[in-house]
């Protein structure tokens, strides 16, 4: 039973890490129809970050690694910035080449962090009662991973508390339903695409910062991993809702750890990918993604 | 036969004997190959070029040709190399019945993974695309299904036909290779100019007013991918001849983002264009690093150093440049200079046109 509820847990927590990069990714699309292959890269290049605060420390204190934490935010921001208002805002209108920039950009980026810090793993040192465990009925958790799962809540009460409540959070909803309605209502829908992206950023340079203390380690191909699994994520809870988007990171994390752990170390991987072909088969748009209108 | 018609026809046919020849030229070219033209590692880098152009026009078909943008085209030649390899191994049935198996199954596997990925459109057939791909990857890559892990599997001693092993028939080698590039270029340039052809550009263009003509358009988006598929997995066994095996490398999300960087680099809808950026491609990927390695760039420093040593990097740059200031590829060079040539001659319909284009914009 302890061992039953530790994997659920881990499971939540690599949910987590999905969702944290799926959210970001599914506003970004929601309102400017964008997929950013990208972002996978960012969150490696944060996890870097992150790495540079931590590295010469051998159990780093608290606040330094929310130091770190916050370096690794600013750097995914920083960089999505650069992006947006170099590669994306140019290419304004033409989705398909908005997409197959930011593919070129996870390229050089990945090839410049492999040629600066090399192909293999850094180690990321944690602080002691990051990798030490607390009981939670018999089973121990590691608390890596519920770290990982409260600060998940709080990206996904901070983000339904923006949409929610704030002006920001108005525009996008209403730009995610008709963006070229808002632009002539007079809003400036190039600020909140800008707005948006970085904020997206900001969630991957999160999640590099939590994959650091998750997996204890960064690799420049680390991003490109995660960014498949939110990838699916997305589409199996619909492509720009972000309650699907939880339920499908919560249940793909838990079923992949599942797997792994009683099955066959990797099979879980593969399920993953069966769950996708499935929702593909029966709900195309996804749990609660909207059908696509024709016009 | 108009002069151009014929001065194409002529190009390929002079293009296609000196490609034919080049086994018997004893010439170094400078550092460009890892040694004289006819030496076998050289004929083995010509040769994945062939095929990674065989490749890249097969996704041609269905991403310049009917707008459906795969990002797991990996997948499909990845699963024509391993079933090749994985079933010629079978002392039951050898090479002989291996490969025909292997490309039966591959049809059947183009015509299920697309019926499935082909439930979504637009950006969702691409994601569940790339996400089944990956699928296969992972598998590959953990070696379910006897597929040798991260080493992959290699042609078991004695499977290969004696014409096709050893170094010395490297040549013939890479004759096949040159011969699926003319197999695949005929299929799909022939089939893009039948009436289904036409029907797939209509879909590219606008699905929804096609659909409304009353084609049906996800019948025939499917047997575009299905074709472009089943071809991609030809290309993945003649991959396995060349390499002698297959190899994790070949399936993964890389090589998928490498066939759409190879497309458009040369030209989206452009047949020739997607050879062409395919052959840029798997050349600068091939010999960069030895390039690299050479005293040119050890001699610069650091911060110059580290980019010109990733090929990754010098291509992603080059895509993204591409993207950003010539969204034809560089077929678009030659094309253009063709349509203003075509313009002069018949100044009316071809001078219009892009206007209203661009009005319609």
């Amino acid at each position: 039973m302890s061992t039953f509820l530790l994997i659920t847990i881990s499971g939540l927590g690599l949910g987590s890490l999905y969702f944290v990069l799926a959210a970001g990714l599914s506003v970004i699309f929601g309102l400017m129809r964008v997929l950013s292959f990208a972002h996978g890269a960012f969150l490696s290049a944060s996890g870097f970050a992150s790495w540079i605060v931590l590295r010469s420390f051998e159990t780093p204190s608290t606040p330094r690694l929310l130091l770190a934490l916050a370096v690794s935010v600013l750097t995914g921001g920083v960089v999505a910035l650069l992006a947006e208002v170099l590669l994306i805002r140019p290419l304004k209108g033409k989705e398909l080449e908005q997409l197959l920039a930011t593919v070129g950009l996870g390229m050089v980026l990945v090839a410049l962090m492999a040629g600066i810090w090399g192909p293999d793993e850094h180690l990321i040192p944690r602080p002691d009662w990051l990798t030490s465990t607390t009981s939670i009925a018999g089973a121990p958790i590691s608390n890596s991973r519920l770290l990982l799962i409260g600060l998940a809540a709080v990206v996904l009460v901070g983000i339904q508390l923006i949409l929610a409540r704030t002006r920001y959070g108005l525009v996008i909803r209403a730009g995610v339903e008709n963006s070229a309605m808002v632009s002539a209502l007079g809003i400036n829908v190039k600020r909140t695409f800008t707005v948006v992206f970085v904020a997206g950023g900001m969630l991957a340079g999160l999640g590099g910062g939590l994959a650091g203390t998750y997996y204890g380690g960064i690799s420049p191909f680390l991003g490109d991993g995660m960014l498949i699994f939110s990838f699916i994520v997305l589409i199996i809870g619909g492509l720009g809702s972000i309650n699907g988007a939880l339920i499908a990171s919560v249940v793909l994390g838990v079923s992949q750890s599942m797997a792994n752990y009683y099955v066959l170390n990797g099979i879980g991987d593969v399920l993953v990918v069966g769950l996708l072909v499935a929702t593909l088969l029966v709900r195309p748009q996804g749990l609660l993604g909207q059908k696509e209108r024709l016009v | 036969m108009t002069k151009s018609a014929a001065l194409r026809y002529g190009g390929a046919g002079l293009l296609l004997v000196v490609l034919a020849i080049l086994p018997f030229a004893h010439r170094s070219v400078g550092g460009l190959l890892p040694g004289p033209v006819n030496s076998p590692g050289s004929l083995q880098v010509l040769a994945l070029m062939l095929v990674a152009a065989a490749a890249a026009i097969t996704l041609d078909l269905m991403f310049g040709y009917t707008g459906l943008m795969s990002f797991g085209h990996a997948l499909y030649m990845g699963f024509g190399c391993y079933a090749t390899v994985i079933l010629s191994n079978n002392p039951r049935l050898g090479f002989a019945l291996g490969v025909p198996l292997a490309m039966a199954l591959s049809v059947a596997v183009a015509l299920l993974g697309n019926a499935a990925a082909l439930r979504l459109t637009g950006i969702g057939f691409s994601m569940a695309t790339l996400a089944m791909a990956q699928g296969f990857a992972i598998a590959v890559e953990r070696g379910f299904l006897g597929s040798g892990g991260e080493v992959g599997v290699t042609f078991a001693r004695g499977v290969l036909p004696d014409p096709l092993r050893g170094v010395l028939n490297t040549r013939n080698v890479y004759w096949l290779a040159l011969a699926l590039v003319v197999v695949v270029y005929v299929v799909c340039a022939l089939l893009v100019r039948t009436h289904v052809g036409h029907v797939w550009q209509g879909i590219r263009e606008n699905p929804l007013r096609t659909k409304v003509i009353g084609y049906n358009v996800y019948a025939y988006q499917l047997a575009a991918a299905t074709i472009s598929c089943t071809l991609a997995a030809m290309c993945g066994v003649v991959f396995a001849i060349v390499m002698g095996g297959a190899n994790p490398s070949i399936a993964g999300l890389h090589y998928s983002l490498a066939l759409v960087l190879m497309v458009v680099l040369g030209g989206r809808g452009v047949l020739w264009g997607a050879a062409l950026g395919a052959v840029l491609y798997q050349f600068l990927n091939l010999r960069l690093p030895s390039f690299s390695s050479s005293e040119v760039i050890t001699g610069l420093p650091k911060p110059l150093q580290i980019p010109l040593s990733q090929p990754n990097f010098l291509l992603g740059v080059a895509f993204i440049l591409i993207i950003l200031f010539m969204p034809g590829g560089l077929a678009s060079i030659f094309t253009r200079r063709g349509r203003r040539a075509a313009s002069k001659r018949d100044e009316e319909p071809a001078t219009r046109e892009p206007v209203l284009a661009e009005g319609a914009r």
